[in-house]
């Protein structure tokens, strides 16, 4: 973990990310944490997820949005190498401190790294703890297996204080199906930070739970990793939770990624024509305000994005958003390139905000 | 919220409550433990004594449940047939068990190859009736109680394979074998500590319905000739000498057949009443 100590507590974002891989090894300064290149999985000849930059720099929160099926959960699974059997991954993974591309590395290796510098939170708390273990157990095993404690009862009492820090007293000795769902996620948290992760990757960690509890539970991810110092990489479809908690944002649709750049940045300001879509269908501001003055409060619909998503290997070529958007032409079938950097960029042949210029 | 950061409270350390299968298939499963356990102090008489001329009795005070063809006494022989019965259940289930469970979850937990080398072995196996297999292994090793719950066992190992390998393969489909993956567990381990304590509600019922099988199976062969060889007593071989009494004197026939029944309920009642007790999962649906 000494990795974790040397690692500078507040990085400048742009100056993390635009560090190629390359420059990254060769650098003290501060590699990125994480580094995806050319990330492509597929089952069979069927591409679910296609050609995924990412990196993410110390201590950074990254968020992944996209709708279902855009790839994100995939994403994650491919970085922890934990796809099902007929999936295959290929591309480069890369985590700062480990000498190996985790794509391709035998189970052996992997098993090393998960959980210990890359740990992951699921979406689905009910089923996610082992029902036949008591929890400090669950969570003493975490880093017994990763020798982050020497023996059963240290590891116990750790786990029992990492168990408080989430806020979960005195239920040590129970059994999953006593917690209630957002309990069990808190466990899972604290089972996922317990050997301090350089990154801690969150699959909708929330979407499953209540909103009141909701918000507490992002409230605990945030001071686990601020107190860690770990990255967040969280995946989400709920644009308020990555403009409360992320840094940077990354938009999947059709297994691509199709902008990123600063959370308000990419709100704000966004140029890929489906994040605009996005943005718009989720302003309800602006659909809750009608015409003033009418005798009837009159409200506007919230505007939707066209279709619906393509079933999996069925989008188009050239941009994958092309059959859905209103501003597609011709030069669409042809695959956009990437415009801008990895910090701030897009890949779209008629971007939102270029015809007002 | 509150409630959501408290202490679970009533739940933890909340007791399950009884249910009628299990106390009524624990009732009868432990007295026959405890006939068996009692028959090696005591029985009302030497099971293997002959006795010429009260050959055949009706029950009476003397000889509670009559005696057989030869005068020996019954309910003895009942008593230390229950030994029989049991061990031979026991050794039985317990051969297929150890061989079937990891079996089992090494074919839900491996790769489509090996997985099917194992289950396609397991038909193999399956295919032979269990009976043919233990009168197969008396004539190779010649008919004594230790080849014939051997047999009984080898021939139980498949239904114990295929339903752990089921139960397993909905096991590793989880999310929390996936969040232990993620967590860097190896597989022999997510074996030992996910796999096998989620599938022990199936090998308990799957142990408690092959015992019924196995007591019935080594009645069976007993029956045919093919199981404990005389003098031992045991239930099947009971039935098979009564068989030229039976209109004469039928309770030589009722007696161990209704022996032989109320073990086989008894474990079948005990299986499901453990799997609903021990379950933590039910809990709450109750």
């Amino acid at each position: 973990m000494s990795s974790q100590a040397d690692r500078q507590t507040s990085v400048p974002v742009d100056a993390v990310d635009v560090v190629s891989p390359a420059d990254a090894e060769a650098s003290e300064a501060a590699p990125a944490v994480l580094t995806v290149r050319g990330l492509t999985i597929s089952v069979r000849d069927l591409e679910l997820v296609s050609d995924v930059d990412l990196s993410v720099g110390p201590g950074e929160r990254v968020g992944l949005i996209g709708e279902s099926g855009s790839g994100k959960s995939l994403t994650a699974l491919g970085i922890l190498g934990l796809l099902p059997e007929d999936v295959t991954a290929a591309g480069s993974v890369r985590l700062s401190g480990i000498d190996h591309d985790l794509i391709g590395a035998g189970e052996r290796r992997l098993s090393r790294v998960r959980g210990n510098h890359l740990a992951m939170v699921f979406q689905e708390p009910m089923t996610a703890l082992n029902p036949t273990m008591r929890i400090a157990d669950q969570v003493a095993e975490a880093m017994l297996v990763h020798r982050t404690q020497s023996n059963r009862r240290t590891a116990r009492a750790a786990a029992v204080e990492l168990l408080d820090r989430v806020q979960l007293t005195g239920i040590a000795r129970a059994y999953p199906h006593q917690l209630s769902g957002g309990q069990r996620q808190r466990v899972v948290l604290a089972i996922a930070l317990a050997n301090d992760p350089a990154l801690l990757i969150c699959d909708e960690p929330t979407t499953a739970l209540d909103v009141t509890v909701q918000a507490m539970v992002l409230d605990l991810i945030l001071r686990g990793v601020t107190a860690r110092d770990s990255a967040l990489l969280f995946i989400t479809h709920d644009l308020a939770v990555v403009a409360t908690i992320c840094q940077r944002v990354l938009v999947m649709y059709g297994g691509r990624v199709v902008e990123s750049g600063p959370v308000r940045e990419v709100f704000t300001n966004p140029r890929h024509r489906y994040t605009e879509g996005l943005l718009a269908a989720s302003d309800l501001e602006a659909a809750d305000s009608g015409p003033v003055g009418t005798s009837e409060p009159v409200r506007r619909r919230l505007p939707t994005i066209q279709g619906t998503v393509p079933a999996a290997g069925h989008f188009p070529d050239g941009c994958v958003f092309r059959t859905r958007c209103p501003h597609a032409t011709e030069v669409c079938a042809e695959r956009p390139p990437w415009t801008g950097d990895q910090t701030r960029g897009f890949a779209c042949h008629h971007p939102a905000g270029a015809d007002d210029v | 919220m509150s409630a959501d950061l408290g202490p679970v409270g009533h739940a933890v350390g909340g007791r399950r409550r009884w249910n009628p299968s299990l106390l009524v298939g624990g009732f009868i499963v432990a007295l026959i433990a405890v006939v068996a356990l009692v028959s090696f102090v005591w029985t009302p008489y030497d099971a293997t004594l002959v006795d010429p001329a009260g050959r055949l009795a009706s029950p009476s005070w003397t000889h509670w449940l009559g005696t057989d063809k030869f005068g020996r006494d019954i309910l003895s022989q009942l008593m230390v047939g229950s030994r029989t019965t049991l061990f031979v259940g026991l050794v039985a289930v317990g051969v297929a068990a150890v061989i079937g469970v990891p079996l089992g979850i090494f074919a839900a937990m491996t790769r489509r190859w090996s997985s099917e080398l194992v289950m396609r072995a397991n038909d193999l196996l399956l295919a032979f009736p269990a009976l043919l297999l233990a009168i197969m292994f008396g004539a190779v090793f010649g008919a004594s109680t230790t080849t014939a719950m051997v047999a009984i066992g080898i021939a139980t190992i498949p239904s114990f394979v295929r339903v752990i390998r089921s139960g397993g393969m909905q096991v590793m489909r989880t999310e929390y074998v996936l969040a232990a993956r993620a967590a860097g567990r190896r597989p022999f381990p997510i074996a030992i500590r996910h796999v096998l304590p989620n599938v022990v509600s199936l090998i308990t019922v799957q142990a408690s319905v092959s015992f019924a099988i196995a007591v019935l199976a080594e009645a069976a062969l007993s029956f045919l000739g093919y199981g404990t060889p005389p003098p031992t007593p045991s239930w099947g071989r009971m039935l098979q000498e009564s068989q030229e009494f039976l209109f004469s004197a039928p309770r030589l026939a009722v007696f161990p057949g209704l022996a032989i029944a109320v073990a086989v309920l008894g474990f079948n009642l005990l299986g499901d009443g453990l799997r609903d007790h021990f379950d933590p999962k039910l809990e709450d649906r109750r």
